[in-house]
């Protein structure tokens, strides 16, 4: 399940649609991603330089490469279903703003296919995140940190 | 025709998310394509030279060698920040 929306989702109902798959689940490994208050590039003690965020994505492409990255974890891992859910348009600091969950019969493929579909749609759904600070609106700048995270799953 | 997209950044500085072209042998890849937009001169010609960019025909990563046909949605882009 992919869903783009600009409303904020549920944890708990994200969770029991999980749960309620099937009876063979074992394990369910879920990422929650929330909107910060600070720059990661500039970052100091103290700095909550961001005010709101805003989200624009590709329309269309956005869920095919998401499925594409869904299907890839199915072929690697022995995971049942994911659920994927990012918001689009204007939010706020600490508001959620992605959801990744995968059941499994275990917990060693629920996390693993977790985290490789987290560090994937980093770095290859195309979204952009816009922040608003005090000064005005920037484009956030790509990091090679998130390149590098896909990188390593590769054989 | 060719529908062309501009996302993020690239949007904002060209002022324009999207367009029609007509296709022909001078836009049949993704590099020919590009490089008939950067004769447009500037904004365009500043924007587009960026090693850093992605294009994407029909919702897809491309290459420069991607071949665009009569039809296509090709999109440029900066990398992506999602997540």
């Amino acid at each position: 399940m992919i869903s783009i929306q600009q409303e904020d989702f549920d944890l708990a109902s994200e969770y029991e649609a999980l749960r309620a798959d099937a009876p063979n689940i074992g394990a369910i490994a879920t990422f929650t991603g929330l909107v910060r208050d600070f720059n990661i590039v500039e970052s100091t003690p103290g700095n909550t330089s961001v005010q709101g965020l805003f989200l624009e994505h590709y329309p269309g492409m956005t869920e095919k490469s998401l499925a594409a990255i869904i299907e890839t974890a199915k072929q690697r891992w022995s995971i049942i279903n994911v659920r994927v859910v990012h918001r689009i348009g204007a939010m706020l600091p600490g508001d959620q703003i992605v959801f990744v969950g995968v059941n499994s019969a275990h917990r060693g493929d629920a996390f693993a296919a977790c985290e490789f579909i987290m560090d994937y749609l980093k770095t290859e759904a195309p979204f952009w995140k816009k922040e608003l600070t005090k000064e005005g609106e920037r484009w956030v700048e790509s990091r090679d940190s998130d390149q590098q995270a896909a990188e390593r799953w590769k054989p | 025709m060719i529908k062309v997209l501009y996302f993020a950044r690239l949007k904002d500085t060209l002022n324009c998310g999207e367009e029609q072209l007509d296709h022909s042998t001078a836009v049949d890849t993704a590099e020919k394509l590009l490089s008939t937009l950067k004769e447009r001169g500037a904004p365009w010609r500043d924007a587009l030279d960026n090693s850093q960019l992605l294009v994407a025909v029909n919702q897809t990563i491309a290459s420069p060698e991607t071949p665009i046909q009569d039809g296509d949605e090709v999109a440029f882009f900066p990398p992506v920040t999602g997540g």
